[in-house]
């Protein structure tokens, strides 16, 4: 009985697999449609986020399985990822003092 | 997809399974092999690689008051006389979910015992992969050709060249460990070392069909990164 139980776990029907195939093609072909349409600004930006983290989802919870892991491995693995977003935050505003330095002394002079 | 067996042990599934996991003083991802467990440590570790990767190129492109080159167009390809733009990195983007896909199946029907099929999955994964890296030795002699350098290119910002290669580069050394890993794989499945538990070359470990699976996790991964390459280096 218990060997039934592990066959249960290790495998998943060929439909899941096919399904988050079919997604990634169609969500590719939107990010790229982003591009082909020339959309700009905000939207663009939000549309290409979107749709990244989309991709990257349906990537990790299927493909890699995440979705059916011991959930010490899942926290393990995306808390971490907090500090990537810190990060990000940091050096937009690191950026921002760059640019705007630079701008100021192009213009006012050193 | 880990074993939830251990004897003696019962598994709870959620937060209760998180603590008493980490609480239980022995092996803390209960039923997880252990090659599993350190190929995700190790992608968790190349993750923030490509994070500071893309964190500089967000940084460098930010702070330049130099017009950054147009990806759009500097990527474009040129058919029957039309620039087509992007083109290639999309064809390059089907090309890797593809292999994605195949590397998916290729697992579950590992996992299933189906020994040839698996093998040839595999091999469609490769050449997935090889596929993929030609297409990009294609697009670096073309921008190389068009005079794009590390140190400056003829469309704008200097700081273009050296990002691109630097973590276009990156991310196609990934693909190529790859392939070399999915070629001996496919290899080892076709030859049957993961049905009769034949040892691996550099270690005494018994064959199994979760070695499929840790490779696949890799191969996920050089996908999932070119997700995040795709969408900020030639969308953005």
């Amino acid at each position: 009985m218990e060997e039934t139980k592990k066959e249960q776990t290790t495998t998943h029907k060929i439909g899941i697999y096919l399904w988050i195939w079919g997604l990634l093609f169609v969500l590719s072909f939107c990010s790229y449609m982003v591009d082909w349409f020339q959309f700009q600004g905000l939207f663009r930006w939000s549309l290409i986020l979107t749709f990244m983290f989309l991709k990257a989802g349906l990537i990790m919870a299927f493909f890699m399985h995440l979705f059916w892991e011991r959930y010490a491995l899942v926290n393990v693995l995306l808390w971490p990822m907090t500090a990537i977003a810190c990060f990000v935050f940091l050096m937009v505003a690191e950026f921002k003092y760059t640019l705007f330095t630079r701008l100021f002394y192009f213009v006012v002079g050193g | 997809m880990s074993d939830p067996k251990i004897e003696g042990y019962e598994f709870k599934p959620g937060f209760k399974g998180l603590t008493q996991d980490v609480g239980s003083d022995q092996t803390m991802f209960k039923g997880v092999h252990w090659g599993k467990a350190m190929m995700w440590i190790f992608l968790l570790s190349d993750t923030f690689i490509f994070s500071c990767f893309l964190i500089s190129y967000m940084k460098g492109r930010g702070s330049t008051p130099v017009e950054w080159p147009n990806p759009s167009e500097v990527f474009a390809l040129h058919v029957g006389g039309v620039a087509v733009p992007l083109l290639l990195i999309a064809i390059m983007t089907f090309v890797l979910i593809t292999s994605s896909g195949t590397m998916a199946l290729a697992v579950k029907y590992g996992y299933e015992k189906n020994r040839k099929l698996c093998g040839w999955l595999l091999l469609a994964t490769a050449l997935g992969g090889l596929t993929f890296v030609g297409m990009q030795a294609f697009e670096w002699s073309k921008l190389i050709h068009e005079g794009v350098r590390p140190w400056g290119n003829p469309f704008g910002a200097p700081q273009f060249g050296s990002f691109f290669f630097m973590i276009t580069g990156f991310h196609g050394t990934h693909v190529s460990i790859g392939v070399i890993f999915l070629s001996i794989y496919a290899y080892k499945t076709f030859a049957g070392h993961y049905d009769t538990g034949k040892r691996g070359w550099f270690t005494t470990i018994k064959g199994d069909y979760v070695e499929i699976e840790i490779l696949g996790l890799y191969w996920h991964f050089v996908d999932l990164v070119w997700v995040f390459i795709f969408a900020f280096f030639y969308l953005w």
